[in-house]
């Protein structure tokens, strides 16, 4: 009864609930918040940086390269998403729990590949109080790694009482799937600008 | 009750019948948003009982006070407070007052109580959300709790860098208490988020049929715009607070330049002290109006139920607060004129902040035009919504000095910006939750509080705080600067020490006033007269079910909306209000 109209009391006593749109919404506003979070650490990135380079401060390190495995993983990532979430739509079932899976154990590559990254560039000795720079790479991709594993955590979430989802019963997808993807995007938001703005 | 089985769908709402789930981890939004109010009156009262001590050594600098220095032996040595000690009051004060008063109790409380039941809804859209909201917070108290007694933070509620940053270097208070302070301000931020888009949700999603926007009572307006301050500011903080702690924790060097501190050189090297003022004051003023719009929709309320007229100008009205609310977010500067800003950067912070007085001003207007000519009932939320108005209006006086850089060049840090933003976000904010609570308190529990004493409360805080706050305006102008702890060694304000002094006395009388609002509302609870439905002949919605309402509020029917929210003496109406589920329509001229 998800995605019934609301304004209608349940027929078992409770109170009347919130529709899928309204979880979608919900979601839509914690995604502003989370913009809102990187726009701060981004602003601030900026203003470093132009601090950092007029006093020399400002060094560069090479970005590891397993950075951009971890990028592929993520965006085929969301690709087998979008695939769980139609396969559900047209009430594929079966379909939609191997692809719900796959996108799990693709998540969590991601995390490993950011933790491999991690360890990289602690090989060259790059910390994270080493300089500006890589203060904000290590602040960067470690809140957006916080966040990707509360996205992993949904979709466990979802993978495991992925038999309770259908066509028409499907809220708690819609909503991983927003965040889901928005996730995707960040990182490669976040990518480009520590790739270009050095 | 109304579980009766006349027309519409009918069905048994239950409520859950354990203790834990019925008290303590309730989803029920009226239960969550008690809890709130519980939490801001304790954290009122101990933001209250700290400001006493400050005020106690700004009077008597050099007695003994052997009972506190008992309590706080860390604080003080042979009875006499330590100047460290007096800074960690200060800054808990600010913090605690900010975040767990002002920010609390209007949006968390009385928002979390009153905007499902005035749209029609049985509850908030994310119910466990809303629990969690809660708890978040709770526990975001305790770390500010424990910040203040494992030393405490001298830095001031803006907690700014260097100072915040350094570590323990800095101060006693400066190492754990800081550390705790920053985590209870980022767990406060998260809590907030959560509860931010729920309040959005049920605004947008919830609203039962007839509820258009256009009908919203403008109490609904002030929280839905709130939260989306909240939603857009908190994340700001949050991230600066990371970056704090990694500064403080990591070794990094965001905001911490390299600095000499007693002597050793600090690690760091290069940060930005301006970049955590800018962060800061991003969330920080728009946090300002996350503490007042809530007042200002309950002052509306108030005013036009109890004059009996319709709210002057319903639409400039909403509109004024989605203004005020927009414009909050683009003058953050003027809190940083003398931060070493360009002149023209200031100059443009400077314009907009002198333009949010075109949307206060209209605000206010409106409030002088609901009352004038009204037949007005003075009782209890009336008086403190009219109060409010006042400590709005003067407390808003003082920003226009405040917000022009030239003036400002001499007036920042001194006690004219402590007076001035007293009265408008602190107290201010706090007259409309009292307002708040003598309004909705025959709703929330069900008794009627007690007119005498309320009169008598209501008289001795509102002289009271003025006598406080106004005469700081002086201080400030006579050059006396804020968070020192003692001016004795300033020859220069040596004369003004009568005047502290005055204001001691007063802050003494008027917060030993506040035991009278105690006594209300344990008498009232304990043995007021039982409430009717609507003892204000109100016509929102919460006025329209039983006091307390039922578990789903509306006992299984569902609302129907028929009329905006504040028509009163409605020539042609049989009554001189009519509630906006009545399905009465008015001729067009009288019978």
């Amino acid at each position: 009864m998800a995605t019934a109209v609301i304004t209608k009391p349940g027929d078992d006593g409770s109170k009347r609930k919130a529709t899928l749109d309204a979880y979608k919404l919900g979601m839509w506003l914690g995604v502003g918040g989370i913009t809102m979070l990187f726009a701060a650490l981004t602003s601030a990135y900026v203003v470093r940086f132009g601090e950092a380079q007029a006093n020399n401060e400002w060094a560069i390190f090479s970005l590891p390269r397993v950075i951009w495995v971890s990028t592929i993983i993520l965006i085929a990532s969301s690709v087998t998403f979008e695939l769980a979430r139609r396969a559900l739509k047209n009430g594929n079932t079966q379909a939609f729990g191997s692809w719900i899976a796959i996108t799990a154990v693709l998540g969590i590559g991601f995390l490993a590949g950011q933790l491999m990254a991690w360890q990289q560039l602690r090989a060259q000795n790059v910390f994270i109080s080493s300089d500006p720079h890589s203060g904000f790479f290590y602040v960067l991709t470690g809140t957006h790694g916080v966040h990707l594993i509360c996205g992993v955590l949904g979709l466990l979430f979802v993978a495991i009482r992925r038999n309770r989802y259908s066509a028409t019963s499907r809220t708690a997808v819609e909503v991983t799937a927003i965040y889901w993807h928005f996730m995707d995007g960040l990182w490669v938001y976040l990518f480009l600008l520590l790739s270009f703005w050095r | 009750m109304s579980d009766t089985h006349a027309e519409g769908a009918v069905h048994h709402h239950q409520p859950p019948s354990g203790f834990i789930r019925k008290y303590i981890f309730s989803i029920d939004h009226k239960v969550i948003g008690i809890q709130y109010w519980c939490l801001a009156l304790f954290a009122v009262t101990f933001g209250m009982l700290l400001s006493l001590m400050m005020r106690l050594k700004l009077a008597w600098p050099n007695a003994k006070w052997t009972m506190l220095g008992t309590l706080f032996p860390n604080g003080f040595q042979d009875g006499v407070m330590k100047p460290e000690f007096y800074l960690s009051l200060l800054t808990i004060h600010g913090t605690m007052m900010v975040f767990f008063v002002l920010t609390t109790a209007p949006q968390g409380g009385f928002g979390n109580y009153f905007l499902p039941i005035q749209i029609g809804a049985d509850d908030m859209a994310f119910p466990r959300l809303n629990m969690m909201s809660f708890w978040v917070t709770f526990v975001g108290l305790v770390f500010m709790v424990a910040s203040f007694f494992v030393g405490g933070p001298i830095g001031g509620w803006t907690g700014y860098a260097p100072l915040s940053s350094a570590g323990v270097v800095t101060g006693p208070g400066q190492g754990l208490g800081v550390d705790l302070w920053i985590i209870s301000i980022a767990i406060f931020c998260i809590a907030s988020l959560l509860g931010a888009l729920n309040f959005i949700t049920t605004t947008l999603n919830m609203r039962v049929k007839g509820m258009s926007l256009m009908r919203m009572p403008l109490t609904c307006w002030a929280w839905f715009t709130t939260a989306i301050l909240s939603l857009l500011s908190f994340p700001v903080l949050l991230g600066a607070g990371l970056l704090l702690l990694l500064d403080r924790n990591a070794g990094t060097s965001f905001f911490t330049p390299s600095i000499w501190v007693t002597g050793v050189l600090q690690k760091h090297q290069g940060g930005s002290p301006i970049l955590w003022q800018h962060l800061f004051w991003f969330f920080g003023h728009p946090e300002v109006y996350i503490a007042i719009l809530p007042g200002m929709g309950l002052a509306s309320q108030v005013l036009s139920t109890f004059a009996r007229k319709p709210i002057f100008g319903y639409r400039a009205m909403a509109y004024a607060i989605l203004a005020i609310g927009l414009l909050g977010f683009f003058v953050w500067g003027h809190h940083m004129f003398i931060s070493g800003m360009n002149p023209s950067t200031g100059l443009v912070f400077s314009l907009i902040t002198l333009t949010i007085g075109v949307p206060s001003a209209i605000k206010t207007f409106n409030w002088l035009g609901t009352l004038w000519g009204a037949k007005i009932r003075f009782q209890s939320p009336m008086l403190f919504a009219v109060g409010f108005v006042s400590l709005f209006v003067s407390g808003g006086l003082g920003g226009i000095f405040l917000g022009q850089t030239s003036i400002d060049l001499f007036l920042h840090d001194t006690y004219f910006v402590v007076g001035h933003f007293h009265l408008i976000m602190g107290v201010a904010a706090i007259f409309g939750m009292f307002a708040g609570t003598y309004y909705w308190f025959p709703k929330m529990f069900g008794k009627m509080m007690n007119e005498g004493l309320a009169k008598v409360h209501f008289t001795i805080t509102f002289i009271g705080v003025y006598c406080i706050f106004l005469p700081m305006h002086l201080l400030g102008m006579a050059g006396q600067p804020r968070r020192y702890a003692q001016f004795t060694e300033l020859p220069y304000l040596q004369h003004l020490e009568p005047l502290n002094l005055f204001l001691s006395i007063a802050a003494i009388v008027t917060i030993s006033a506040q035991l009278i609002f105690f006594v209300n509302l344990a008498y009232s609870l304990l043995k007021g007269p039982k409430a009717a439905d609507n003892p204000w002949e109100s016509t929102t919605l919460e006025w329209s079910v039983p006091s307390p309402p039922p578990f789903d509020n509306f006992g299984g029917k569902i609302p129907v909306v028929y009329h905006g929210p504040y028509e009163y003496s409605v020539p042609g109406a049989a009554e001189d209000f009519i509630m906006q589920t009545s399905p009465e329509t008015v001729p067009a001229s009288g019978h």
